[in-house]
C-alpha cells in the first residue's frame, strides 16, 4: 500500500478508526508523518485529531433538505464570521454560536463522531438550573402518565402537584 | 513557592505515593473543557479578549474560591521561557497545545500538582486531575468540583440539547476526556496487545502513547480513554472506561504470572540485563532508555529485583526526557550529548546517588 499524502513511498503508519461499524482509515508513510509532526510531541502543526476530523465533514448527506440549499461557503456563523467551509476545514468552532449556525449540518458529524446527538450528563448548576427544572418536569409526566394509566391516582394526584410547583418555580427562573 | 520548583522536581507530589493497581496502572487522570458564554473560543479570540478570558478565570483563584482543594499558584505562560514549559508538558501539567499555540496561556497548579487549570488552551478552561494507581472515579470527582467553582463564578457555553460547547467536536456534551496510563509489558512480550487494543478501539476507547494524541507508544506504556463524550453521561463514560481498564489489569496479571511460570529464566536475564545496562552504560537514547525501564519495573514488579522502588522508575521517566535533561543540567544539549547525559543521570539514580549537575534540590 503506498501512502495517502506522497503516493511515493510505502505506507507504514496505519490508523484505523470504528464507530459503530464506521471505519475510518489513514495509512501514510514515515517521511510524510514526520513532516505533519508525528511522533514529536508539543511540535505546532501536529498531526491531529482535526485533520482526521475534516476527513470526516467532507461527506454530503443526503437526506438534509437545508443542506443542498447552501453552498459551506455562505453558511456563515455571525457572530464570529467562521464559515462551514472553514469549519470543516479546520475541525474546529469559532464560538459557541456555531453550533446554532451550523445546527442542520451537525448531526450526521456528531453521529459519526459519537453515535449521538445529544448530552446525557451533567448541568451546570447555576445557569443550568432552568435545564435541570425542565427535566424533572418531563420525568415527572413521564410517571405521572403511569400512575393515571395504573389508576392509582392518589399517587398520581401528588405527582401533579409537584408538577404545579416545579413549573411555578421555572417561570421565577 | 515559585514557579521554579513545578520545573525542577520531576516528581509531582501525587506520583511519590502509590495508588492501588500500580503495578499496571501508573496514573488515572480526568480532564474537563469549557468555555465562557459570550466570548468566542481561543483560536478567534483577539489578544484583548484572550486577556479578558484569563482575568475572570484567574480571578477564581486569586478570590481564594479553590481553597477547599489546597494551595494554588497562577501560572502565567508569557512568565515562562521555552526550556521551562517544554518540562511542564513532560511532567504532564500542560499541554503541548497550551506550551505552543496559546494566546494569554496559564495554568493554575495545585501544590501537590494533582490538579492543573489550564485557560485559554483549545478551550477557554480545562481542568485535569491526576492521580497515582487506578483512582479514575476520584479524579472524576475531584474536577467536578473544581468545575462546580468555575461554574458558580463564570457563564459556561452550554446547550439544552448538545451539551457543554467546545471548540472540538470531538470533546462537545460532557467535555470529559478520562484516561489511564498502563504498563503493559506482558501482554506485549507475549503478543496479546495488539489483540487486546483492537477489542479497546471497539467500545469507544482510545489508545495512545505516553505523551498523548500522536506520540508512540514507547516503554510499553499505553493510555487508555474515552472516544465519545457526547450521548452518555460522565458516571457512564468513567465507568465503561473502568470495566474495560479493569479487564485489562486482570489479563497482564495473568501474562505476567503465566511468563513467571513457564519462562522464569527468560524474564530474570531480561530484567537483570536492562538493569545491568542502565547502571552502567554511557550513551542511552531516550527509545532504549524507555524499553530498558519498562524491565526493570516489570522487574520490580515481579519482585525480581530489590534494588529499585516504582518511585525511581516513576522519577526517571520524566528526568530522562529532553526538557527535563537540560533543565538539570543547566545547558543546551545537541542529542548526543543528551544521550551521555542520559546515561550519567540514570547510573547516577540507580546506584543510590542523587548529586548531578550541581542543581541544588
Amino acid at each position: 500500500m503506498f501512502c495517502q499524502e506522497c503516493g511515493k513511498r510505502p505506507a507504514t503508519l496505519h490508523f484505523t478508526k470504528i464507530v459503530n461499524g464506521d471505519k475510518t482509515e489513514f495509512h501514510i508513510c514515515e517521511s510524510c508523518a514526520r513532516e505533519k509532526g508525528e511522533g514529536i510531541p508539543g511540535t505546532p502543526n501536529s498531526f491531529s485529531i482535526h485533520s482526521l476530523l475534516s476527513g470526516l465533514l467532507d461527506f454530503n448527506s443526503p437526506g438534509s433538505a437545508a443542506h443542498s440549499q447552501l453552498s459551506p461557503q455562505s453558511v456563515r456563523c455571525e457572530q464570529c464570521g467562521l464559515t462551514y467551509a472553514q469549519f470543516s476545514k479546520i475541525g474546529r468552532f469559532g464560538c459557541s454560536n456555531c453550533y446554532n449556525a451550523f445546527a442542520d449540518r451537525l448531526d450526521p458529524l456528531l453521529k459519526r463522531v459519537h453515535s449521538s446527538t445529544s448530552h446525557n450528563g451533567k448541568i451546570p448548576k447555576r445557569s443550568g438550573a432552568q435545564i435541570g427544572c425542565k427535566r424533572e418536569i418531563e420525568q415527572l409526566r413521564r410517571e405521572l402518565q403511569t400512575y393515571i394509566e395504573q389508576e392509582e391516582f392518589e399517587q398520581a394526584a401528588t405527582l401533579r402537584d409537584r408538577i404545579r410547583e416545579l413549573e411555578r418555580k421555572l417561570a421565577e427562573l | 513557592m515559585t514557579k521554579h520548583r513545578f520545573s525542577e522536581d520531576a516528581l509531582s507530589d501525587w506520583m511519590r505515593g502509590t495508588g492501588p493497581d500500580s503495578d499496571v496502572v501508573i496514573s488515572s487522570r480526568v480532564r474537563v473543557a469549557r468555555n465562557l458564554r459570550n466570548q468566542p473560543f481561543p483560536m478567534l479570540a483577539t489578544s484583548q479578549q484572550a486577556a479578558e478570558v484569563l482575568n475572570r478565570l484567574t480571578e477564581v483563584s486569586r478570590s481564594g474560591k479553590l481553597d477547599a482543594y489546597g494551595r494554588f499558584d497562577t501560572i502565567l505562560l508569557s512568565d515562562l521561557s521555552e526550556l521551562d514549559k517544554r518540562v511542564l508538558v513532560e511532567k504532564h501539567l500542560i499541554s503541548p497545545n497550551l506550551a505552543n499555540e496559546s494566546r494569554g496561556g496559564a495554568v493554575i497548579l495545585s501544590e501537590n500538582e494533582a490538579v492543573s487549570i489550564m485557560i485559554n488552551e483549545e478551550d477557554h478552561l480545562r481542568i485535569q486531575c491526576l492521580y497515582p494507581g487506578f483512582q479514575i472515579g476520584k479524579a472524576w470527582t475531584l474536577a467536578s468540583g473544581i468545575d462546580d467553582i468555575f461554574e458558580d463564578a463564570a457563564d459556561y457555553a452550554f446547550d439544552e440539547k448538545r451539551g457543554y460547547l467546545t471548540t472540538c467536536p470531538t470533546n462537545v456534551g460532557t467535555g470529559i476526556r478520562a484516561s489511564v496510563m498502563m504498563h503493559l509489558p506482558a501482554l506485549v512480550l507475549t503478543q496479546q496487545i495488539n489483540r487486546i487494543l483492537s477489542a479497546v478501539t471497539q467500545v469507544g476507547l482510545a489508545v495512545r502513547g505516553l505523551y498523548g494524541e500522536g506520540s508512540e507508544a514507547l516503554g510499553n506504556l499505553f493510555q487508555i480513554s474515552n472516544q465519545v463524550t457526547l450521548g452518555q453521561s460522565e458516571d457512564e463514560i468513567i465507568e465503561n472506561l473502568h470495566g474495560v481498564a479493569r479487564q485489562i489489569i486482570e489479563h497482564e496479571r495473568a501474562a505476567r504470572k503465566r511468563l513467571l511460570e513457564e519462562s522464569r529464566i527468560r524474564i530474570e536475564d531480561r530484567v537483570n540485563r536492562s538493569f545491568g545496562i542502565l547502571s552502567h552504560a554511557a550513551i542511552m537514547d531516550s527509545k532504549e532508555a524507555a524499553q530498558r525501564l519498562s524491565d526493570v519495573r516489570l522487574g520490580a514488579d515481579l519482585g525480581l529485583l530489590k534494588e529499585v522502588t516504582p518511585n525511581v522508575l516513576n522519577e526517571l521517566l520524566v528526568m530522562t526526557q529532553p526538557g527535563f535533561l537540560q533543565q538539570t543540567f543547566n545547558e543546551k544539549m545537541s542529542p548526543e550529548q543528551r544521550d551521555i547525559r542520559r546515561a550519567e543521570l540514570i547510573r547516577d539514580r540507580l546506584n543510590g546517588k542523587n548529586d548531578h549537575g550541581g542543581v541544588e534540590r
